[in-house]
């Protein structure tokens, strides 16, 4: 088991001890949802680290996870395209669906279910490979393009939304690790969307650029949103309020309270959350 | 929060105290670079011993005496049916046609004489000569400068290893042959040349004949069989390990065995191949096949082990990455992880071929011990290698074995270094990929 799974299990605070009460505070459901989560536990081996999450997730619509550290948000971000499977102790109860599709129902395939969710991680992971075959990849293996010019477009297109293109459109052939770390953040949400996904998720896209870069993450996010559904982990409160149009606060592997950007950072309704966005813990 | 403060050394003590540790510190970190450095010069002695030793003998192996003489090369006695068949030449008297053009330049008479002087050429001589003429038949019936090599006897007394003041009776050759190899270093006819017996010939019992040729060839066949089975099983076994087999007892029990392997003694494995390829399917003995199955057995442990290694340590990144996009996990493995991990492996895999080009006791077992003179076209014809050749050569008690053993080691570090450098030079271009 990789160090960084380890760090997850270990960050998972053993719930028995939250106080929390069951309900989640706050609107969990909306008119037009992309993704529905009901009922959702996922524990890793013994531990608990989700507990009865029910969410919708509305389409076309920024929506952020916050909440401190090991509270579960990456853990409910990576069950949403089964990233989860990777970990063998990983275990998950509950229904996540799609079109009215269980996920996690046996027969499906989760090859095509990533391709329409599509993944952003924390740290910026380029393929050590071209930067033209870095966004190619995903269309290729998916048999996207159907030719060269095909996917010649779909490469210069990818990399203009997550705009890049003016700065790497000389150099497609170079190594993408060549750039510098926001280059290599936005080269992997053009990667994400070269698939044409439907949903992206991005799991603390901007923490390990600087502010400049981060930046232009957050403005790239807010012109995507118009495009796909996102849902966003982060640790900044900051950044929630700026790019997200719900938040959901996660707090010990429950979701405490979710609503409108707006609501949950002016007139948090339930204590936790009020105490965390003030900054008194976390 | 409110518990009352101890009170803090102050900085000028905390400076004081850090003052009088620190030269045992510094003589600590002087004296541990001593060390390392007292345990290179051994290690670099041994090295250098090794090679002055090898190199010192091994060079003047790479070369031997020959003596060169005006053969007249009469059909009548060479080719006796006439028909210029091989037959016809080795029914022919080519020993004769050599010893006449000997017992000329050495000046012999009488049948001691001739008798001493006909030992002075080695037996290779009439095969070289046939060679010779079956390559060029207008030379027959005209006079020919020929080259032929001396007997190992003779060469070990050019050489200096059999002295002239030993009494008679303790030599290995008499006073007449000493005399008329004086008459033929006089006249010049003897020159010290690079030996093509070493590089060309194989196996014989006649030391001045001896050659690795046909050991480098078994050597070469053994390897390819080695690497053709344990490269692509070593790496799939590793793959499936690491990256699809389900943890469970099972797996587990299949680590723990394969790691064990690695610890086996090779002479095992001897026995092994010998049990089940020669004795289950009946195989014949002393081929490359069996010998590089059974190498390919030995080299399995080290190339999964290491393969394993080099699979874990991609950056899990690159995993999420991939599958991130949507790819499968055998798409993932292919296209990412293994030629990622690739450069790790090939290193495993040099270090176990290695393993295998030295190894001797495995193959004993299953009779690559075996005298073959002739060179091995396939996997299937007899063969032996290289380290067994050398471990064979010791044996004999011959100088110009010893001289021959220590070339042939020095041929097998070349062979090896050619290797690694292979491996090295494909795994950087492997690596500029990325």
């Amino acid at each position: 088991m990789d160090t960084q799974v380890m760090n997850i299990i270990e960050q998972t605070a053993n719930l028995e001890h939250a106080n929390i009460p069951d309900e989640t505070v706050g609107d969990v459901y909306v008119d037009r949802p992309r993704m529905t989560a009901r009922n959702v536990n996922v524990f890793y081996g013994d531990k608990k680290a989700i507990d009865n999450v029910t969410l919708d997730i509305a389409e076309k619509q920024v929506i952020s996870f916050i909440g401190p550290s090991g509270c579960g948000k990456s853990t409910f971000l990576r069950c949403l395209n089964r990233m989860n499977d990777t970990i063998d102790i990983c275990r998950i109860e509950g229904e996540i669906a799609m079109d009215g599709k269980n996920i996690y129902a046996p027969d499906v395939d989760v090859v095509p279910l990533r391709a329409r969710v599509g993944m952003v991680f924390q740290k910026p992971n380029p393929f050590p490979k071209s930067i033209y075959d870095n966004v190619a990849y995903g269309p290729r293996i998916h048999g996207i393009a159907t030719n060269r010019a095909e996917l010649d477009d779909i490469v210069e297109s990818s990399l203009e939304r997550a705009g890049l293109w003016n700065e790497v459109k000389d150099r497609l052939l170079q190594p993408g690790t060549g750039l510098s770390g926001g280059q290599q953040q936005r080269l992997c949400i053009a990667r994400t969307i070269a698939v044409s996904p439907e949903v992206i998720l991005m799991d603390e896209p901007c923490s390990a650029l600087d502010p400049i870069a981060t930046a232009r993450i957050e403005e790239l996010i807010a012109e995507l949103s118009s495009e796909f559904t996102i849902v966003i982990v982060t640790h900044s409160m900051q950044q929630a309020a700026r790019v997200s149009q719900r938040t959901a606060y996660f707090h010990l592997g429950k979701l405490v309270e979710v609503g409108d950007t707006e609501m949950v950072f002016t007139k948090p309704q339930h204590e936790m959350t009020n105490n965390y966005i003030t900054g008194r813990f976390g | 929060m409110t518990d009352p403060r101890r009170d803090m050394i102050s900085p000028a003590v905390a400076a004081e105290r850090v003052a009088t540790g620190l030269a045992a510190r510094r003589n600590r970190e002087k004296r541990f670079q001593l060390y390392g450095r007292i345990a290179i010069g051994i290690a670099l002695a041994f090295l250098v011993t090794l090679f002055v030793s090898i190199f010192s003998k091994g060079i003047p192996g790479f070369f031997q005496h020959y003596v060169t003489l005006e053969v007249t090369l009469d059909r009548e006695k060479l080719d006796p049916t006439g028909d210029f068949s091989v037959q016809s030449l080795y029914d022919g008297d080519a020993r004769g046609v050599i010893r006449a053009a000997l017992y000329e330049a050495t000046g012999a008479s009488g049948r001691s004489g001739r008798k001493a002087a006909g030992k002075l050429i080695s037996q290779g001589a009439e095969q070289r000569l046939r060679k010779a003429v079956l390559a060029d038949p207008s030379i027959l019936d005209t006079t020919q400068t020929m080259t032929f090599a001396v007997d190992d006897d003779v060469d070990s007394f050019l050489r200096g290893f059999i002295k002239r003041e030993t009494p008679e009776k303790d030599r290995r050759i008499n006073d007449k042959a000493i005399g008329y190899i004086d008459t033929l270093v006089e006249k010049g006819l003897i020159s010290f040349k690079f030996s093509d017996y070493l590089v060309f010939g194989s196996a014989s019992r006649n030391a001045e004949m001896a050659g690795i040729f046909g050991a480098l060839i078994g050597s070469i066949l053994t390897l390819a069989v080695c690497l053709v089975l344990s490269f692509p099983i070593g790496v799939a076994t590793a793959v499936y390990l690491e990256e699809f087999a389900p943890k469970n007892r099972i797996t587990e029990i299949i680590e723990i065995n394969i790691n064990n392997l690695a610890a086996v003694p090779s002479v095992v494995f001897g026995i092994l191949g010998l049990a089940i390829f020669i004795g289950v399917f009946g195989m014949p003995r002393s081929i490359p096949l069996i010998g590089g199955v059974v190498l390919a057995l030995m080299t399995l442990p080290t190339i999964i082990i290491s393969s394993r290694a080099a699979i874990r340590a991609v950056p899990p990144s690159i995993r999420d990455a991939a599958l991130g996009v949507g790819a499968s996990r055998v798409q993932t493995m292919l296209h990412h992880v293994v030629p990622l991990a690739m450069p790790g492996m090939l290193t495993g895999t040099i270090i176990g071929m290695a393993q295998a080009l030295g190894e001797t006791a495995p193959l004993l077992m299953i009779g690559m011990v075996a005298f073959i003179v002739d060179v091995p076209g396939s996997v299937t014809d007899p063969g032996t290698v290289l380290p067994v050749q050398i471990f064979m050569w010791a044996d004999f008690a011959e100088r110009m074995f010893i001289l021959k053993t220590s070339a042939a080691i020095m041929v097998l570090l070349a062979f090896l270094i050619v290797m690694n450098a292979a491996a090295i030079f494909i795994r950087k271009k492997l690596e500029r990929r990325w």
